[in-house]
């Protein structure tokens, strides 16, 4: 499994306002860069540089103005609605800011709840709640409710909920900006111990210092890459990072100062 | 890609009810018009249908096989009598089992006691009865004794359940006693109301033989006093064979001048009063409609006040991978859930209302399906056109704008 891209950006460009009177407002001018199985990516960039458009593009939530977004290896500009939220359900788990837990339902519910729209029967969803619950240390308090717990616990609750479908890649939109310093740095040790699992994850965030702790950063500036630190692994497996289709260590946009 | 997948309807039904789980409060008052305006239509169709029920009730116990021969008018003006014999002849028709009668006596008044002044009469009139009168009219007693041969020759009245409320006649006992025809007469019974001969029931009752004697009811036939005619004769005729009798009872009870006898089906009259307590108050009803509108202006105001607040839950939904349409059918259904349980509380109200209603009335509980399914019915169609809209604009909700905003 390592070493395939599970995510592919190829010149995606997203311009707001482009059927409206007023000027049209680019938020992503071209970005290419490839994720493969297993990384934990930072995208870094001040608040305007692009990166939440970003998340929504690389979570098929937005469609890109141009260019091509491949999930898992899906062109996802083909799909429909239905295709679209079935690739949602089924190979992207989000991690957000402000955790989007539902406060009436147990925790056991919130994370099952991952899997509610990927067929996965109720018995089934709950077990493997369980499992998620105990991957983020969290097992015992699958009865409580989000109210009942702090902010770095409901954040795992959050990561278990998008663990649950076992996705092929995690993107997490600032999974710090609502922690204290202690907690958040909780939190990204547990993010860095899925990722030792072999879980993919991108984290968006706006804190350089968060970004630097993480084997790759891709620093974002005007809608453009501004700078891609590359795939660690990269020099060590060569082969794998050109085997499919070559393009990602090709594309200068992809590999680093670009600009 | 594998087709997306439609949610388990045990799945469905939680997600639908998620709204009103997390705030109950707003979802009981948001169907709470749904509930008046339901409860009000079940009350009103339930009511309508269980008075008829109860009149037909009433109608059954006291028969429809009454016919009534009263006198009518002369063909030259004024009142007409029945000739003496009528009431025997009648008794003698084929298909008629039973025979009552009884005379208004047009000069006889009735009063609590002397002192009462003259004009005050309460709308009271004395009758002389036949002594089968109460069995043949389907009437009883409600207090005391029915006249009989040894009493109807003594100043003695039973009265009628309306004469006895006018007279203030509550109890029977020795000194009850009422001034009739200038005299003293002693009450001995009360009788229950009688649907079929509404007149008995604002009379003083008394016999043949003390009409004649005490109360100057006589008349001179071939030579030798007796006692006037009657003015109302009462024949129960066998079941079926109503209309073949009357179409003979004028020409049996005068046969020299038919014309002036009126017959009647008494029955006809509550037969018709309870075609008209079947018939709905429509005004009512239209209140009840009103009511529904209003409460589905109620669950739509609820549903895209919902919609507003819910933004994230509705990008959360959409990140977990729910399509459009389900987001469309979460909203949807939980107008729906809003609107039926409304209606079904609608619905207990409403019938609650009608048995406890039909419990003091004494009629037996009749509660059409058409109200009560036609309630349910009609709040799964005032939640689905609510919650159209509500629906349709939180599945159109961009995911990323819905994340972003909320």
């Amino acid at each position: 499994m390592t070493g395939s891209a599970v995510l592919e950006l190829e010149e995606v460009t997203k311009v707001y306002g482009e059927r409206s009177d007023r000027s049209p407002v680019p938020a992503l001018r071209g970005v290419s860069f490839a994720v493969r199985a297993g990384e934990l990516v930072a995208i870094v960039g001040p608040s305007g540089s692009g990166k939440s458009t970003l998340l929504h593009v690389m979570g098929t939530l937005e469609r890109p103005s141009s260019g091509v977004v491949r999930i898992d290896g899906v062109d996802a500009a083909g799909l429909d609605d239905r295709a679209l939220s079935q690739l949602r359900a089924l190979r992207i788990g989000f991690v957000f800011q402000r955790f989007f837990l539902s406060e009436h339902a147990t925790v056991r519910e919130n994370v099952a709840d991952g899997l509610l729209y990927a067929g996965v029967p109720a018995v089934e969803r709950r077990r493997r709640a369980e499992e998620a619950l105990d991957r983020v240390g969290l097992a015992d308090r699958a009865g409580s409710t989000p109210p009942q717990l702090s902010g770095g616990q409901r954040q795992r609750v959050a990561i278990a909920r998008a663990l649950v479908g076992r996705p092929a890649v995690v993107l997490a939109d600032e999974p710090t900006g609502n922690l204290d310093s202690a907690t958040g740095a909780a939190i990204m040790a547990l993010l860095h111990e899925l990722h030792a699992d072999g879980a993919t994850i991108l984290v968006i965030t706006h804190d350089p210092a968060l970004a630097e702790r993480l084997p790759r950063r891709i620093r974002m500036l005007d809608g453009r890459v501004a700078a891609d630190s590359g795939d660690p692994r990269a020099p060590r497996d060569p082969e794998g990072r050109r085997g499919r289709e070559g393009r990602p260590s090709d594309d200068p946009g992809g590999t680093g100062a670009a600009t | 890609m594998s087709a997306p997948v439609r949610l388990r309807p045990a799945d469905a039904l939680r997600v639908m009810s998620v709204g009103l789980r997390s705030r109950p409060l707003r979802a009981a008052l948001s169907g709470l018009g749904i509930a008046i305006g339901t409860a009000a239509i079940v009350a009103i169709l339930g009511l309508s249908a269980s008075s008829q029920a109860g009149l037909l009730a009433e109608i059954d116990r006291l028969g429809t096989n009454l016919l009534t021969v009263e006198a009518g008018q002369r063909l030259t003006g004024g009142p007409a009598e029945l000739p003496p014999e009528a009431p025997a002849r009648i008794a003698h028709l084929d298909d008629v089992q039973r025979v009552a009668h009884a005379a208004l006596l047009p000069d006889a008044r009735v009063y609590r006691s002397p002192m009462i002044p003259a004009s005050a009469t309460g709308g009271l009139q004395v009758r002389a009865a036949s002594l089968d009168l109460p069995a043949v009219l389907g009437t009883g007693l409600a207090r005391g004794l029915w006249l009989d041969a040894a009493t109807a020759r003594v100043p003695v009245a039973v009265l009628g359940a309306d004469a006895a409320t006018r007279l203030g006649i509550e109890r029977i006992d020795q000194r009850q006693r009422i001034w009739l025809g200038d005299q003293w007469f002693a009450v001995v019974g009360v009788l229950r109301p009688s649907p079929l001969a509404p007149e008995i029931d604002v009379s003083a009752l008394v016999g043949y033989p003390t009409a004649e004697r005490r109360l100057g009811y006589v008349r001179v036939v071939r030579g030798t006093a007796q006692a006037g005619p009657a003015s109302s004769i009462y024949a129960r005729t066998a079941t079926g064979r109503e209309a073949t009798v009357q179409a003979r009872l004028a020409r049996t009870a005068n046969p020299e001048v038919p014309s002036e006898t009126n017959v009647s089906q008494p029955s006809d009259v509550l037969t018709a009063r309870a075609a008209a307590a079947g018939a709905f108050d429509g005004l009512l009803l239209g209140l009840g409609a009103v009511a529904l509108v209003v409460g589905a202006v109620g669950v739509a105001n609820t549903m895209i006040v919902s919609v507003l607040e819910r933004r994230s839950e509705i990008g959360l939904r959409r990140a977990l991978g729910a399509t459009r349409r389900q987001v469309r059918a979460q909203f949807l259904g939980e107008a729906v859930l809003l609107a039926v349980l409304g209606g079904v509380a609608g619905v207990l109200a409403g019938t609650a209302a009608t048995v406890a209603y039909a419990a003091a009335r004494g009629w037996s509980v009749v509660l059409p399906v058409e109200a009560w399914a036609g309630g349910i019915g009609a709040a799964i169609a005032i939640g689905a056109v609510a919650g159209l809209v509500p629906a349709v604009r939180a599945a159109r909700l961009p995911p990323a704008a819905a994340l972003r905003t909320a």
